[in-house]
This record gives C-alpha cells, structure tokens and sequence, in this order.
C-alpha cells in the first residue's frame, strides 16, 4: 500500500474539452486495503467524470457510512463531499437536491449502508424517483467491523471464519426495477471496460439511477466459498449487453461484436448502445429486466450491464412541479409575502 | 346587571362524539365571544382517534385576560352519553349541566348541587331536518343558540361568523342560522335566561388575533423564506408542516410559470425528514421539520451529525405528553432535556421558546436567523397547547427591512480572495467559521462535510489535539449563541423581592395569573419568562440575585431545572419546582397552591417539587352545605314544556326578590316530572341573607311549577330554592 501520491503526472495527459486532465477529477490517496474492489470503481468513477467533461464543483457527492461510504473522499476531490450518517444518504441526498436541482447528485453506498440499515431510504428515494446516481459498492460483508455478513451475502455463501450465510439474500438490482427506479445496472468492478459506460449513462440518466457493482472484498470475503470472491465473480458473470454512453449523439466509439444492436436513446439525445448477449431481454421493458435476472440468478450467474431503463423518466421535481430556478437562489424578494400580506391574513383570524 | 352576577368570568366544557362536526360549532361560540371583544380561551381535549371516543372543547372567559387554563366547569355542554357521568361530576357546585333531554336524563346523573338545563336536541333536529347527518350536525349548531340566549352572546355576531365561515356556500347559511334561533327559542320558551355568568360586550381584545400556534409556525416558516420543508405526520406537529403547505399554496406559486418556489415532502419517517432537511441547508437552501417528542428521539443521530458537521438545521417540536407514545394528545413541556442534549457524544442545542401565535411566527424567524448564524440545529420547543389550540395573540406583524441572516457564506468571489480555504478556520475568534455551499467556485471552496473527526480543513483526522481544539471551538460558538439568542422577558426593572418566579413557553399565562393574585394578597415576587436555551446574562443575573427561584414547567422531572443547574450551576437549593404533568395546560391554582405553600413554610427545601391537589376557586363542599333532600328529576322536552309557565312566575320572583333588595336572581326552571321533587342547597349563611325565601316559595307555589332559585353572591356564596 502506498502512502504518499507521486505528484508526477506524463505531460501529454489528455485534456477534456474543459480543459482539465483526468487527475483534475482525482481525490485523496485510498485508505482502504490493497485490491480493494472499491477503489477500482472509484477509478471508474474517475473516469466517467472525465470523460464526460463534468465540472467537479457541479457535482456533489454524498454517502453514509462504512468502506463504501469511504470512497467519495478518493475520487473528485473538487467536488463538495457528505459523508453523512449510516445509511441515511438517501435522504441527505434527497435535501441537497431539492435545494438545488442544477447539480449532479453522486450517492456512493455499499451493502450493509443499503440493504439493512438504510433499505427503508433506499427504497424510499427510488419511489421518488429522484434525479441521482446511487452505486453500491457490494460486498457481501461488513468490512470495517472486520467480516461479518451482509444481507447481501449469498445464502451458503462462506465467510473467511468458515461461517456459511443461512439466510436468503437481498437482491438490490431487481428490488430496484421493482420499485420503479428508471435506470437499473449492475457491474463488476474488476470490469472497467463495462463499469465506465454504465457510470457515463447513469449520471446522465433524468431520474434514478443505480448500479449494484459487486466489489470483492479481497481482506474478508475473498476466499474459497465466497460467491462474492474475485474468483467466483469472473466464474460467473454474465452481461447482458456490451455497452456504451454517447453523450448527444456526437460520436460512436464502441466496437461492436457479434449479435444484435439495440439503442436506447435518452431523453436529451444522447444514445445508450447495447450490444445484446442476452436472450429474450428488452432493456425497455421492465418485465423482461425482471424476468433476465431471476432466470440468471437461477442459473447462479451474475447478470451484468444494463438491466433496465426506462428513457422517459421523470424526477421528483418534475413530480412536485418545482421551479426551474434552483431554490437555494430564491431571494427574499421572491420568498417572502411582506407584510401587506398579514393585513389580511391578522383580519382572517379577527 | 346585579352585583352578584359574573360577567365575562366563567368556563363552558363541551362534552362530545370525536368525529360529529362539534369540533366547528364549539369554534362558532369561541369565536363569538371574541368577537365581542372578550378575551377567551378554547382547549381542545382530544382523544387519539378519529371518530367515537369523547372529546372535550372547554372555553374559559375572562374579562381580565387571563388566557390559561382554569379548573372548575361552570356550564358543561354534555352531548356524550358515553362520558356523561364523568361530565356529571366536573361541573362545580352549583353550575350548570346542559343535555340533550330527547330521552329521560338517567338517575345516576342527578346531583343535588346542579342546575339541569334539558333540550331535546335530537327531537327538535329529527323534526327540523330530513337529512341524517344534517340531523347530527345541527344538534351541535342548536346547542350553540341555546347557550347564545343564556349568556347573552350577540345574535348578529353569530350570524356574521355563519356567513364568513359558509362564503361561497351560501346556501348552508340559513339551515345553520335556523338551527341557532331553535336553540335560543328553546331557552326563550322553556328556561329563565340569561344566566348569573355571561357575557357582556368588551373592547378588551383591540388588533388581537385568535390563531392555533402551528399555524403561526407554518406562516413564520413562508416569511423567513424556507425552501424545503420534510416532515412524518405525527400529533401535534402535523398542522405546522399543512399550514405551511397552505400558505405556500397562496405565496409560493409563481403566477407566469405555475410552479412552485417550494419543495414539500412526506419523508418515510423523521429519520429522514431531518435527513432531507440537514441536506437541502447543507446545499443551501433554508429548510425545516416539525415532529413531537416521539420524531425528536429517531433525528438525535442526525441531529448530532448536523452539531458536530455544523449543518444549519431549524426543527419545531411540538411537545405532547410522553415518554414513549405516552398520551399522544395531550400537552406537556418534557422533551427540553432530550432537544437541549439531543444525540450521543458533547452536545447541546439552541432552543427557543414561544408562548404566543405571534412568538411561534417570530420563532421561525429567528431560528432560521440563528441556526445559519451559528451553523447548527435550533429547535423551536412549542406544545400541543400552544400548537393545536386557538389562542387570542397579538397580531402577526413583519417588518419589510428584515433582511435573512445567512451566516458565514462564501461566495465565488470571496473564494477568490483567499489562498486556501479552511472549513473549519476560526478566522473571527467567535467559534463561527465560514462555509461554502455545493457550486459555488471550479477549484477553491470544496471540503468534505462529515461527522468524523476532522481538522481545520476538513481532513479527516485523529490526532487528539486536533479534535480537541474542535470541541473547544464548539463551546466558543455556544458562547457565541449566547449573545444571539433572544432574551428574556423580566417583568421588573428592579429587583422587588427576594424570590422569583421563571417560566417559559404556555405557562406564561398560568404564571401571569397567578403573579397578579399573588399582588392582590400582597406577596411580592419578581418574575423572567425564558425564551431561549443557552441562557442569557439576563438568566443569571436573575437567579444570582434571588434567594428562592420557583421554576414552574410542565413535566415530571424538573428538567429545566436541571438545566439550569447543569448549564449556570445554579444553587439546587434555590431553586424550587412548580410542576404539572398531567396533560393539561397547567393552571393559575395549581401553580398558587405550590408557591404558597413553599412560602409559608419556613423550610426552603424542595418539599414542593411534589404536585399537590389543586385548590379550586370555585367553592369548595364545606363553603355550600347541602340543605335538602332528594334528587330533582329532569324529564323529556315535551314534559318540560307541559310543566312550565313561563312569564308569570318569572316576574313574581323577581319582584319579590327586588323588594326585599336583594339582587334578581337568575331563575332556572326545573323542569320536574310528575313526582315534582327538586332540591334545594344554601350555605347558612347565604340562606339567613337570602331573606325573599318564603315569599319566592309561595310565589312560586302558586304556580306549581318546581323551579330552583339560584342567588349568588361572589363565587362562594349561593342559595337555591326549590318549591312545588
């Protein structure tokens, strides 16, 4: 594990159109463990902000607590960051939000922050709909309170004690299209290749986005038996679609293999591109996103890529008919009725 | 009018179904009254349900203004057959028990020392109306009139009240105002009124308003600009965050676009109602909740994060009795401990404590002022009382030049200015230091806001020293508060007395009433109402020069007197509680019978803290001696109506009593059935003053018509009559 960061960066580093070079979108030197799943997605995430020339402080990043929860500190350090309470960043991100609608809203969780302590936010945001990116870091176990099991571990899954998980495991993808989130993924963070794409769409996604990324935890839950082991993950995993994000329709970049195309054009013009490796899946349709992953998880795969979207989303302001001005700029000029108001509000109560 | 009468000094309880639309009929008479220009005050005494339980609305009257509670129910409105035994029992001797006599008034009711007041209200509405809910309804608008003719409430007043209230549903106003006039008929014909208690027309109440608290809250919330509100319905509080909805429907509705310069939302529980609220004014918008004790508990861990990551936070805690769920509607101030040290770890908060509408609209003012001032919670701590019942307050006033207090906000340009920004830097040496919100500048301003320890940078640390100095930043910031916070109310410019009395929020008008007898009987104490926690200089100037402190609250423990103690270390020993905790707003007695009783021992130890039973200041059982007998036996409308001749034995009664110069009495017929047995109660002494009482009794003979003579004299004396 390195402790200081080489200032070095190659002079020829490529700049974005907005001038900046990748390590503009970088944050603090990662305190989590060597190999540690997380900070590949943070490096996806890293990525993602480059090359979609998004300007660091119109960003805020948000999280609760624990390795995951950790992340938003290694990455975008330009960015406001909350690091908030144990599995209430939904709802701090939902605030944020609703202050100012101009911002993108990056939720960093992991799966003890989700699926147990904070599910009730989870799937209260979703049913909101509100306009953010929620990537969980998933686990299957409590890295910080040294390996325990996660409701996410896989029922007869085996920790590093030796323990076999006997209860049945919360799945966070399909949970997620059940509750009407409008963009649903999920990825492995040992594939950036995949990951990359899916963070692109999903920040720029109008509604709910989410991505459950299985990231091996390589100190507690990365042995034989483990189903969310590095290991196992690459046995089992299965894509949905290879994917790209073109944002606005500028240019096409991926390399398509065999199979069929399909496109997903979203709601500003900007362009999913999925190369379909699964059968008898529509990405548009919520049913049959549902249908793919039981049927893989039935097959003990891991479905990855896009699972579900649904290009027509509307976000909670859109719900609750907000103004376009983001509320955080209303002056008192705007806000507040004066006092010729009270004339008749006093005569009312007289 | 006669000396021995009452006017504008009594209390009326109604009795009634939760769910059976009394709730706006009561409002009618409270609201008639105050239109007179009477002070009043309504208290709601409601069950958790929302139809079938009894419910009570007890409106006190005082010509002198004093707005608290009072005990001893002068004329109840029994119109629940379910808790009418209980109701038979509250009425003070000699007062009044109004009922519905479309059926026989059961035996287990009668009480010898009562007056009965018999309408058919379900036989008069059948005959009147068709419609089933209608015939439910007007019972409750018929009972109205009814007490109109007997406390001489302005018919026109009430008719005026009818056409504001049904503008634009025009077509209901003369159903209603039929079914004012069958109740105020019904006592014309049958009943001798107006009664020795009524009222009598007032300019007492001037620009005054009569407004519910959280609706001030909810008003206060739209004039100090608030954005966001997130909120989990939950009695008392609830009415805080629809008024607010309300008026932002008038006010925040921009009339080119249609849409909305305010953002509501019902969050999952108040976990995350505090959670969006804590989000949306860490991005800069000014954001609120309101919740009850229960909603307080789940926000300490958010409450804690957003002291400890300095988050600026405005929460209204509508306190209600506890702990637990405790008597969800009923009113208490036992949540101060919990909202001054809210969260694990060194805490405290800024609290602020209102006792009128007005003060709830300053509050909201003032909190979302302090709490981006100082970057943390501030908790405006009203009650149910304050919160859900009406109450007459000074009218809501804003001033245009009021400016927002936004604290310490970096903009783009004044991140400019400075090399390297620190979050936590305490540049002006007052423990505030200078924030920066999400957006504001492309490369200077961003920090990582969190609840780990951190340094003057934001960084994450865990070097002792470090977090340390933070803490005692913190405690700077509290002293900061101190200079912030409003100040009290001292109701003296010098020192009169060597004891004091200290109170806050709705006990203030217990507390006045009990300050103005205590001045009336010659005991001197000076007297602070709090209105903020931390205390002022003001506070402890005020403890330091009194030997005796009677904290008066509304809670079991003493709370704040504990945190007087905790927070001035303040002598225990001085400070002498004076408490209520049983869900009702405290009263004037109550709060006399406690200080008293400390002042006339010599003994300063706390002997009081203990809640005595209240002293009533409507005679007492040995003040009125019993003379006869047995029970009157009020019988059906139509039996009352055979019984009584009306003018006649009026008028003889009172020419008789008028010779002998003793004030008329108010008579009240009693209807009897055939056994024609009624009662007869007179204290001695009144029975020897009384001296018409032969005369009165063949008078009324004469007419054999059993009626009940009631003399008064003060409060205390009383002499009724009964005769066949």
């Amino acid at each position: 594990m390195t402790y200081i960061r080489p200032k070095f960066r190659h002079p020829e580093l490529q700049k974005n159109k907005l001038g900046y070079t990748v390590d503009h979108y970088e944050g603090a030197l990662s305190t989590l463990c060597a190999g540690c799943g997380h900070d590949s997605i943070s490096a996806g995430i890293i990525q993602a902000a480059y090359e979609m020339n998004i300007e660091p402080h119109k960003l805020a990043k948000l999280s609760g607590i624990g390795c995951s929860s950790k992340t938003p500190a290694y990455f975008l350090s330009n960015s406001h960051g909350f690091n908030s309470v144990h599995g209430r960043m939904p709802s701090v991100a939902t605030g944020a939000n609703l202050a100012n609608r101009d911002l993108i809203y990056f939720g960093v969780s992991g799966d003890g922050d989700t699926a147990s302590i904070g599910m009730g936010q989870f799937v209260h945001v979703i049913r909101r709909g509100l306009n953010m990116t929620y990537i969980v870091m998933n686990n299957g176990c409590y890295g910080l309170t040294k390996g325990q099991d996660s409701a996410t571990a896989d029922q007869g899954s085996k920790n590093k004690s030796g323990n076999v998980n006997l209860f049945e495991s919360i799945d966070l993808a399909s949970l997620a299209i059940e509750l009407g989130a409008t963009f649903v993924a999920q990825s492995f963070s040992g594939d950036k290749a995949q990951l990359v794409p899916l963070i692109k769409a999903a920040m720029n996604h109008p509604g709910f986005a989410f991505i459950n990324v299985i990231s091996p935890c390589v100190t507690f839950n990365n042995n034989l038996g483990s189903t969310k082991s590095y290991d196992y993950v690459r046995e089992h995993v299965e894509a949905t679609a290879t994917v790209d994000f073109v944002p606005q329709m500028k240019e096409i970049s991926v390399e398509y293999g065999k199979g069929t195309h399909k496109q997903v054009v979203m709601h500003d013009g900007s362009v999913i591109q999925l190369h379909k490796l699964a059968e008898e899946w529509d990405p548009l349709d919520r049913q049959s996103a549902m249908n793919a992953v039981l049927n893989s998880k039935a097959k003990n795969e891991i479905l990855t890529g896009l699972l579900y979207v649904n290009p027509d989303a509307h976000d909670l302001h859109h719900m609750i008919n907000t103004s376009d001005v983001p509320l955080n700029t209303l002056g008192k000029d705007v806000l507040c009725p004066g006092s010729e108001m009270l004339v008749d509000i006093n005569a009312g109560l007289r | 009018m006669a000396k021995n009468d009452k006017i504008n000094d009594f209390v009326v309880r109604f009795a009634n179904v939760n769910g059976t639309g009394s709730a706006s009929a009561n409002f009618l008479f409270t609201k008639a009254i105050f239109r007179m220009g009477i002070p009043v005050t309504p208290k709601n005494i409601f069950p958790s349900n929302i139809q079938g339980l009894p419910t009570w609305y007890e409106v006190r009257v005082s010509e002198k203004g004093y707005l608290g509670r009072r005990e001893g129910v002068d004329l109840m409105v029994a119109v629940n057959p379910q808790s009418m035994l209980k109701d038979v029992k509250d009425v003070r001797e000699g007062g009044y028990f109004l009922y519905d006599s479309s059926k026989r008034l059961h035996d287990e009711f009668m009480r010898e020392d009562i007056n009965y007041i018999g309408i058919p209200l379900m036989q008069m509405c059948n005959e009147a109306y068709t419609d089933a809910r209608q015939r439910q309804l007007f019972k409750n608008v018929v009972y109205v009139g009814a007490l109109a003719a007997l406390l001489d409430i302005e018919f026109n007043v009430l008719e005026d009240l009818l056409s504001e209230q049904f503008k634009g549903k025009e077509k209901l106003i003369p159903s209603n105002v039929k079914a004012l006039k069958l109740g105020i008929d019904y006592i014309h014909a049958n009943y001798k009124y107006p009664l020795e208690f009524r009222v009598e027309r007032r300019d007492l109440i001037k620009d005054k308003i009569l407004m519910e608290g959280n609706a001030a809250c909810g008003l206060g919330a739209v004039y100090a600009g608030a954005t966001v509100a997130a909120w989990y319905p939950i009695t008392p509080s609830t009415s805080v965050v629809e008024a607010f909805m309300d008026y932002s429907d008038e006010f925040r509705v921009d009339k080119i676009t249609g849409k909305r310069n305010v953002a509501i939302v019902q969050a999952e529980d108040e976990l995350a109602a505090i959670g969006m609220v804590i989000g949306a004014n860490w991005n800069g918008a000014r954001s609120f909740t309101a919740t009850s004790g229960p909603g307080v508990s789940l926000m300490n861990e958010f409450l804690g994060l957003a002291y400890f990551a300095e988050i600026p936070t405005v929460l209204v805690d509508v306190q209600r009795t506890g702990p637990s769920t405790g008597m969800p509607t009923r009113t208490q101030q036992s949540d101060i401990m919990e909202a001054a040290y809210a969260s694990h770890g060194d805490t405290k908060h800024v609290l602020l404590f209102p006792s009128t509408p007005q003060e709830c609209f300053d509050s909201m003012l003032d909190a979302f002022d302090l709490s981006e001032g100082l970057q943390t919670p501030v908790i405006v701590m009203t009650d149910l009382d304050l919160g859900m019942n009406d109450h007459v307050s000074p009218p809501i006033t804003f001033d245009d030049k009021r400016e927002y207090k936004r604290g310490k906000v970096l903009d783009a340009v004044a991140l400019e200015k400075i090399e390297k920004f620190g979050r936590y830097l305490d540049i002006d040496k007052d423990g505030i230091t200078y924030r920066t919100l999400p957006g504001t500048h492309p490369t200077k301003g961003s920090f990582f806001t969190r609840g780990t320890s951190r340094d003057e940078y934001a960084t994450y640390t865990e070097d002792s020293a470090a977090y340390q100095r933070n803490m005692d930043r913190l405690i700077r910031k509290w002293d900061t508060a101190k200079t912030m916070v409003p100040a009290p109310q001292v109701y003296q410019k010098k020192n009169e007395s060597n004891n004091g009395i200290l109170f806050f929020g709705t006990s203030q008008y217990a507390a006045e009433e009990a300050m103005d007898v205590l001045k009336s009987e010659k005991i001197i104490v000076d007297a602070i109402r709090l209105k903020s926690f931390p205390f002022t200089k003001e506070v402890v100037a005020f403890i330091n020069s009194h030997d005796k402190v009677f904290v008066i609250e509304q809670n079991r423990d003493a709370q704040m007197r504990s945190l007087l103690m905790i927070e001035m270390d303040a002598d225990p020993k001085k400070l002498i509680s004076v408490l209520n905790y049983d869900g009702m707003p405290i009263t004037a007695d109550n709060i006399l019978n406690q200080v008293k009783i400390n002042l006339s021992t010599k003994e300063t130890v706390n002997k009081v803290a203990e809640k005595k039973p209240v002293v009533a200041k409507v005679p007492t059982k040995k003040a009125v001696k019993k003379a006869v007998v047995k029970p009157a036996r009020p019988a059906g409308g139509k039996v009352v109506k055979k019984a009584i001749k009306k003018a006649a034995p009026k008028k003889a009664a009172k020419k008789v009593l008028a010779k002998k110069k003793v004030a008329p009495k108010k008579v009240i017929k009693k209807a009897v059935a055939k056994k024609k047995v009624a009662k007869k109660i007179a204290s001695k002494k009144i029975v020897k003053k009384v001296a018409p009482k032969k005369a009165a009794k063949k008078v009324i003979a004469k007419k054999k018509v059993v009626k009940k003579v009631v003399a008064k004299k003060g409060n205390k004396k009383k002499a009724t009559k009964k005769r066949k």
